[in-house]
């Protein structure tokens, strides 16, 4: 007789895993789970760059020689033990693996969903349960990437910067931010708010993710990534505020 | 009171389908959805027509075959309740309710409403079970459970594999469905010796069969007729990681 304990662990040491069912349509690689894992992690390491990143810009209120050390600091910092700008280029490694991490996987599991549900329903009412946030993830991704290009380009390499100075951070900001470049600013509000819904949901998925999630949590943990999103608008948008508003100038 | 029904027909799945329009006029607020369908029914066999194909069986919400999407919601609008238990009270007169079939590509329409659902069966055959000596009924209380896992056990343990979470979910995933087996079974001391290979195998089926990843929208939930609570997803990842990674299960 085969007793519950038996057959418990299923398989004998050695013995090949059971077959299961194949992809019929050719889908191989990770399982959805997987992928929801790499979502998770590399999701968890650019939202601890984005703290590190507000806490930084929140520098431009100690003035500009806080901002500029600032920034200088971030090429040197390590010295001696490591060559200048070691770090720096680490968390851009890093930072750049979470992103192709993020991205591919987000595309990846964007087809399967689209697959899973060929043909749409012809009445179909905003999707019941899920916030906003919840619906404009993909979107909101889209765009949260294009400003990202932006913004490397503007503030990192001063290339579509009206000031474009390396080193002079303070300056770059406030010239970026200018009245007169409003159009520059309204995106950069836009995108720190598409920020703000992505790490909303993002964050709380991210710990259902990882099954820190239960029936007792779950509000709590919705309320934690809340105020996570609150607190980022506030901190990166408090800057082109301060800038426009000539606190800072 | 009268309704205008714009359902879904498609003669099989080679058919392409299509909405079509009907009228009744003779429809009681107290008669279930399903009732009003057999209304329609009986019109159309009387007039030579052929019948709309839904599935149900019950009719008492409990077995999970009535499943139709009603106005863009899985088993309707009613919180908490299957297609069969909805009543016509919950529409007003004269309003156009569209009735369609679940979709999703692992639940290919057979007919009309009817689609097919033998992928949950699957998911289920790939580790949705546990081995036990079948034989004399074991000692009642033989195999003491804490209550807290006992209540989350039932709760998981009520769902019907309507497959009403897939019809919801906005990337057509049954992740809802098997966070309910695997808490159901993995909250159970009788379900721990197959718990690691359970959430491996179900999931390898559940991608192979065309199911999409979870989200956390709370689509599903939202529309769960037994109100299946997210956290079973949350348990899910947590047991697939656990197995994976080689720690066994938390």
């Amino acid at each position: 007789m085969v007793t519950l304990g038996e057959r418990g662990a299923g398989r004998a040491p050695g013995a090949p895993r059971p077959a299961t069912r194949r992809p019929a349509n050719g889908r191989g690689g990770p399982t959805s789970v997987q992928l929801k894992f790499v979502m998770a992690t590399s999701g968890a390491i650019m939202l601890l760059y984005l703290v590190v990143h507000m806490i930084g810009n929140l520098k431009i209120f100690l003035g500009r020689e806080s901002l500029d050390a600032y920034a200088e600091w971030l090429r040197v910092v390590g010295e001696p033990a490591l060559p200048e700008q070691t770090v720096l280029w680490a968390v851009r490694v890093v930072l750049l693996a979470a992103v192709l991490g993020h991205l591919v996987s987000a595309v990846v599991l964007t087809l399967r969903a689209r697959r899973a549900r060929p043909v749409k329903y012809s009445h179909r009412p905003p999707v019941t349960g899920g916030s906003y946030a919840a619906r404009t993830m993909r979107w909101g991704g889209v765009i949260i990437a294009l400003f990202i290009v932006y913004h490397v380009l503007d503030l990192t390499t001063g290339t579509l910067n009206p000031n474009g100075v390396s080193g002079a951070v303070y300056d770059n900001v406030v010239a970026d931010f200018a009245p007169a470049r409003w159009y520059v600013t309204l995106f950069y509000v836009l995108s720190v708010v598409a920020v703000g819904f992505h790490v909303k949901h993002g964050l709380w998925s991210g710990l259902q993710t990882f099954g820190r999630s239960s029936a007792a949590t779950q509000a709590r943990l919705k309320g934690v990534s809340t105020v996570v999103a609150v607190v980022l608008v506030a901190g990166f948008g408090s800057v082109p505020f301060a800038v426009l508003t000539g606190v800072v100038a | 009171m009268e309704l205008n029904l714009r359902i879904w027909r498609q003669a099989g799945a080679a058919d392409k389908g299509r909405l079509v329009a009907y009228r009744v006029d003779d429809a009681s607020e107290d008669m279930s959805f399903l009732e009003l369908l057999d209304v329609l029914n009986e019109k159309l066999i009387l007039d030579g027509d052929e019948p709309v194909a839904f599935d149900h069986d019950c009719r008492e919400g409990i077995c999970g075959s009535c499943a139709m999407v009603i106005n863009g919601e899985p088993h309707g609008p009613q919180k908490a309740t299957t297609s069969c238990q909805l009543h016509l009270r919950h529409f007003r007169d004269g309003e156009t309710i569209t009735i369609e079939p679940f979709r999703a590509a692992a639940f290919p329409v057979i007919k009309d409403l009817v689609v097919d659902r033998g992928a949950f069966d699957r998911i289920i055959a790939s580790g949705g079970y546990i081995s036990a000596p079948t034989g004399a009924a074991p000692d009642a209380h033989a195999t003491p459970v804490p209550k807290a896992r006992s209540d989350r056990a039932f709760t998981a343990a009520a769902c019907i594999g309507c497959g009403a979470c897939v019809a919801a979910c906005p990337n057509g995933s049954a992740s809802l469905f098997l966070g309910a087996k695997i808490t159901h079974l993995g909250e159970l001391p009788q379900g721990q010796p197959e718990r690691a290979d359970r959430v491996v195998r179900m999931v390898a089926t559940h991608d192979a069969e065309g199911f999409g990843g979870c989200t956390n929208v709370g689509a599903c939930s939202s529309a769960c007729p037994k109100e299946i609570p997210l956290d079973v997803i949350s348990q899910l990842n947590r047991d697939y990681l656990a197995a994976t990674s080689g720690r066994g299960p938390a």
